[in-house]
């Protein structure tokens, strides 16, 4: 029998440690972790890369990904990079923030690391849901979506309206870069990855404060199998949450 | 620098800071201590440092917590309302042993209060102030002068035991100017290396530093290594001044400002013919409890003064344990006890007993 030699093209990134997560089955963020670990893997920036894990599902992520991190307490994860770059600016600090992180209890500490233009990349998974605590409303939950604490689906009249936060951040000076993608198919994960290490690589030409939305899919608590997940991503997310690129640095426009 | 100095304990607790190897401040303006972040800012870029002003106390304290977890020596400082924001932070930071020195200069309270000094944060630093089993390590300076010896220690403590270490000052220490000089008093050889700080998993296996233990038996014995560290320190750093405690027949309790008022007051005591004397606690915790009962065996009264409505006294009871009468005086929302005030209620004390 003739033997082959075929290259091999397809490996589990260095800086993604070989381990199960403890994500549900269908969860988005093991394929968000991966990307990160290909982009830094890509960028040879693994030793000088530190990180910052959130408080909700993704608090864990240092067990996955083999980088110095720190783990913030809640929404707390950009101060923290912040303290930590302030004192070794050769460092490549990242945040990995979920919806409730960022955009609520943490909202504060969002914008004003992107106004002062910390040259620090925040990967923002917004799945529209608290999926640590067990599926309470979060700030990105859609108009009308069924939480544990919207029981009636969210109303407007007591909870407001979802936060857009990337066009919002879009508008300080001192964010750099700014993007939102998904990973509820392949051709959108691909985009996320190239969004992702433009980020990185803003951050590495020290121009300022860069941000990737991912929006990502919770089937656990969204109720909904993950095929079905993946399509309210598509058809109900991003008709909210549109997809693109809503700042690149001065240098490429 | 070892020429005299005349500056406010503010300026004169930032310029040790610097001296004692702080290199990164982090805080938000709160009067009245606008004048620490206002010397850092200019003084932390000359030495190489960074000076950040941050959009909360929220947000500072985490940020002390980056760069201790970075290897720094960083402080932050603030006043009550601002400390009390800071609380989360603080529970984090001792939580995940992270060395640095948090600054209150206290104000009147509760709430917004006033600008004037108290001293009514006492249960707050020394007792928790945050969720969780731990302890910060307390000074309380009373004059400019120790202010800055205080601050220069606290971060060698502060690195020594992987412990956050509040410099307890009230609005006078932080208004007030005197003549300081800046040398250091105490020195702690043989700190231990920093093998835990984030800089980049470069040669060796990445690092983590966490809080969170979802397993009890895990998360009891890292209580309990906290717990002992909080032993340590009441074994090793108890600071207290006793002033003309021997023939005393009387003693004051008082700490910061007031102890110095106290001072005064029992100098006039004693040329009216009461020999009074003063125990004043300079580590509020470790509280000095065996200067307190070793007062006991040989005073039957104890007038506790303070600028609040009745904290640290608590502490000076379990210290006397039941062996003498503990009374109080205390002024609040910014009064400061006279020390004609501390004068009549020790006399009044002393006639009773007679």
């Amino acid at each position: 029998m003739e033997t082959m030699t075929m290259e091999r093209t397809f490996r589990r990134p260095r800086t993604l440690r070989p381990v199960v997560t403890h994500y549900c089955p269908g969860c988005g963020h093991g394929i968000i972790h991966r990307l990160v670990a290909e982009v830094i893997d890509e960028l040879g920036i693994r030793e000088r890369t530190v990180g910052v894990a959130p408080v909700g599902c993704s608090v864990f992520l240092y067990n996955y990904l083999d980088v110095d991190m720190y783990e913030a307490a809640h929404g707390r994860a950009p101060a923290i990079a912040t303290g930590c770059k302030r004192v070794h600016p050769d460092l490549v600090m990242f945040t990995y923030q979920g919806d409730g992180d960022l955009a609520a209890i943490g909202t504060a500490e969002t914008v004003h690391v992107a106004a002062r233009g910390e040259k620090i990349t925040t990967i923002f998974v917004n799945n529209a849901i608290y999926g640590m605590t067990g599926g309470q409303m979060a700030p990105t939950s859609l108009v009308g979506q069924k939480t544990t604490t919207t029981p009636a689906g969210r109303l407007v009249e007591r909870a407001g309206y979802p936060i857009r936060m990337s066009e919002l951040l879009a508008t300080l000076n001192g964010a750099a870069y700014i993007a939102r993608v998904s990973v509820s198919s392949p051709k959108y994960v691909v985009q996320a990855k190239r969004a992702i290490k433009k980020a990185f690589e803003t951050q590495l030409k020290g121009l300022g404060y860069s941000l990737v939305e991912v929006l990502s899919h919770c089937p656990t608590y969204w109720h909904m199998t993950p095929t079905d997940a993946a399509k309210f991503v598509e058809e109900k997310m991003t008709s909210y949450y549109p997809l693109g690129e809503f700042k690149t640095p001065k240098e490429e426009a | 620098m070892t020429e005299k100095l005349f500056m406010t304990g503010n300026e004169a607790i930032a310029e040790a800071a610097v001296q004692a190897g702080c290199r990164y401040y982090f805080g938000y303006p709160i009067t009245p201590q606008n004048e620490i972040p206002e010397y850092m800012s200019r003084r932390l870029p000359e030495v190489g440092g960074a000076f950040l002003q941050a959009e909360s106390e929220v947000a500072s304290i985490y940020m002390v917590f980056g760069a201790s977890g970075a290897g720094a020596r960083v402080m932050t400082s603030s006043s009550s309302p601002g400390i009390s924001l800071m609380q989360e932070g603080i529970s984090y930071i001792a939580a995940a042993e992270l060395p640095c020195v948090i600054v209150n200069i206290m104000r009147g309270g509760p709430g917004l209060g006033g600008i004037q000094p108290s001293q009514s944060d006492y249960f707050q630093a020394t007792k928790g102030g945050g969720h969780g089993d731990y302890h910060l390590l307390v000074l309380a300076p009373s004059t400019v002068q120790e202010a800055v010896s205080l601050t220069m220690d606290a971060f060698d403590l502060a690195d020594k035991y992987r412990n956050p270490v509040m410099i307890l000052g009230d609005g006078y220490i932080g208004q007030m100017m005197e003549p300081v000089m800046f040398e250091k008093s105490h020195s702690q050889p043989n700190l231990p290396t920093k093998d835990w700080t984030l800089t980049g998993a470069k040669g060796r296996d990445a690092r983590l530093i966490k809080t969170l233990n979802l397993d009890p038996v895990i998360l009891e014995q890292h209580n309990l290594k906290i717990y002992r560290k909080i032993q340590e320190m009441t074994k090793n750093e108890v600071r207290v001044e006793n002033y003309m405690t021997n023939d005393a027949e009387v003693i004051i309790a008082a700490y910061g400002t007031v102890a110095r008022i106290a001072k005064t007051a029992i100098q006039i005591l004693r040329k009216n013919g009461i020999k009074a004397g003063l125990v004043r606690p300079i580590s509020l915790f470790p509280f000095p409890y065996k200067a307190f009962e070793d007062v006991a065996q040989r005073v039957d009264k104890i007038l506790v003064v303070e600028m609040s409505l009745g904290q640290m006294i608590e502490d000076v009871k379990l210290g006397v344990c039941g062996k003498a009468s503990v009374y109080f005086y205390g002024r609040v929302g910014g009064m400061v006890p006279s020390y004609e005030e501390i004068i009549a209620e020790t006399e009044k004390l002393v006639k009773e007993a007679k």
